[in-house]
């Protein structure tokens, strides 16, 4: 992708971003940080990426600590959040 | 089997779309379960389709990654208590950092070439590395593995600009000689020591505002990889996550009348002369029993409970939504005043009382409530301290006069339970206690509240 269209992508998302969160109610933002960590481990598609790809040792390392920390955090963010949102909707 | 990049471009558009539907979900209470759930569906589009890139050619690492860090996530997930939840999201947010730091150092020791391409790694080194270690130190903090004071040293401020300008000179060096690795060494060394740096010397009060911030930087490292790899899942998330947590910094440092410059460098308001205790509470403060309170609260209309962080100390919500069911069940009115600092992160009240089943919709912030202490009869304080401070409001010389609090001395009786005088993280005294119609309820919050509580049932 070039970078004028990565860029493009980057500020209008901050925009978007920042509409969006501004309507998230102050009750809501411990489980708003777990979960925008859960989808902040979407860095896990750049680590499969690295750990699938080439055989050198130091790649496959780097790949394989990315992929560890990454699927901590879809898997302990999302579980949390939802663990969490659950207690708020039990009423 | 694999499939085409434009596919897979296609599929991390409707990820990225999932996500924001997601966070639209989290604007209210009811939608927001159904959105965390969008969520983690658009993350698994994006990891099974990135298992199908045709840059993928081997699994084993993969597979070996997938369990160890989906076992220990779900581990932590399952067992942390609510009471933790700041030093969860801590952690959390310091392995997103290091992915990332991980996927741009995968990446530079693949071979990076062009400035875009050098400098967003860099960045990504950079970021990432801060969050790192930045995010390590925090979560000690709240852990008191190491003391939650403010820890420095004469002239760390010009070693964190030396640190930062060297790893910048650094990123400059890497676009002329982009395959000498001693730069990348360099850069990562030192951009790990600059996080230890940067929060070692922020105190326990100040740490919603940098667990917030933190959770902005994880997602700028994850944008900057996002750039690295020229993946737009990646930038997309990168950037809605860092906004996320900029805005929630901002409305940490606004409610507690701080600039971000301020809480970065540890700097506490102007001290002007100090405020002698004893002064304060001479002759003043009126210690008081549960069922002295238990009496007052059987002609009251409608109560106010403020928690702090003090409740979360002692366990004590799950106590305190039992208190406020023997007062409704005796006609009075219940709701919760929330201060956005309240507590160690933001919303981390709400959680604990959404834990101990009080509805949501009787947890009220700070705007909302303030104009009903004048009609409220009883306003009972829990742990909290300084967000209840008059000082802000009235005393011009004060560190934290200007600071928004919660204004429970406008009420007809304050209740504050608490084990001693001892001032709070501003280390000031505070006059509330010594006010005509202030109560002390001296002791164990959880002691407190269910000796009341019972003295409550029996009046």
């Amino acid at each position: 992708m070039d970078f004028i269209a990565m860029l493009a992508l980057f500020v209008l998302a901050i925009f978007l971003g920042v509409e969006l969160i501004t309507k998230v109610p102050p009750t809501l933002h411990t489980p708003l940080m777990s979960g925008s960590n859960a989808i902040s481990g979407i860095t896990l598609v750049g680590a499969i990426v690295a750990a699938g790809n080439e055989n050198v040792v130091i790649i496959q390392v780097f790949g394989f600590i990315a992929v560890v920390l990454a699927t901590i955090n879809v898997i302990g963010g999302f579980m949390v959040t939802n663990r969490m949102l659950a207690m708020f909707k039990r009423k | 089997m694999h499939i085409s990049q434009s596919w897979i471009d296609i599929a991390y558009l409707i990820a990225a779309s999932l996500f924001v539907l997601g966070i639209k979900g989290l604007t209210k209470p009811k939608t927001a379960v159904r959105g965390n759930q969008l969520s983690a569906l658009g993350m698994l589009i994006a990891c099974v389709v990135t298992l199908l890139d045709k840059d993928v050619i081997q699994y084993e690492v993969i597979i070996a990654g997938l369990l160890v860090g989906g076992t220990v996530g779900a581990v932590l997930a399952a067992r942390v208590q609510m009471t933790s939840m700041p030093q969860m999201i801590a952690l959390l947010n310091g392995f997103g950092g290091g992915a990332s730091f991980a996927v741009a150092s995968a990446a530079y020791f693949g071979g990076v070439s062009g400035p875009v391409e050098v400098i967003s790694t860099g960045a990504a080194i950079l970021i990432g590395a801060v969050t790192l270690t930045g995010s390590l130190v925090a979560f000690a903090k709240l852990q008191e593995l190491i003391g939650g004071g403010s820890i420095g040293f004469p002239g760390m401020k010009i070693v964190n600009a030396l640190l930062l300008l060297g790893s910048l000179t650094a990123i400059g060096f890497m676009l002329v000689d982009p395959s000498n690795s001693q730069l990348y060494w360099g850069i990562a060394v030192a951009s790990c020591v600059l996080g230890l740096l940067l929060v070692l010397p922020i105190g326990g009060a100040d740490m919603p505002v940098v667990i917030a911030l933190l959770n902005s930087y994880s997602g700028i490292a994850a944008a900057a990889a996002g750039f690295v790899m020229g993946n737009s899942a990646l930038i997309i998330t990168g950037s809605l996550v860092g906004a996320s947590g900029l805005i929630l910094t901002q409305i940490m440092c606004k409610a507690m009348n701080r600039s971000l410059t301020n809480v970065l460098f540890g700097v506490m308001g102007e001290v002007g002369e100090t405020i002698d205790a004893d002064e304060v509470y001479q002759g003043k403060v009126k210690s008081s029993s549960a069922d002295e309170i238990a009496m007052i609260l059987e002609t009251a209309q409608r109560v106010v409970i403020v928690p702090g962080f003090g409740m979360a100390m002692a366990q004590a919500q799950h106590a305190v939504r039992d208190m406020a069911e023997a007062m409704e069940a005796r006609g009075i009115e219940v709701e919760y005043a929330i201060h956005p600092v309240a507590g160690r992160m933001p919303g981390h009240m709400n959680v604990l009382l959404a834990e101990a089943e009080v509805e949501y919709d009787k947890m009220r912030d700070m705007d909302s409530i303030n104009p009903t202490f004048e009609q409220t009869d009883v306003a009972i304080v829990i742990g909290a301290n300084d967000v209840t401070n008059p000082m802000a409001r009235e005393d011009k010389g004060s560190p934290i006069y200007g600071m928004p609090i919660l204004n429970v001395d406008k009420a007809k009786t304050v209740v504050v339970i608490k084990r001693s005088l001892s001032p709070g993280f501003a280390g000031l005294p505070n006059p509330l206690f010594a006010k005509d119609n202030t109560l002390m309820l001296f002791g164990d919050g959880k002691k407190a509240i269910l000796d009341l509580t019972q003295a409550i049932k029996e009046g």
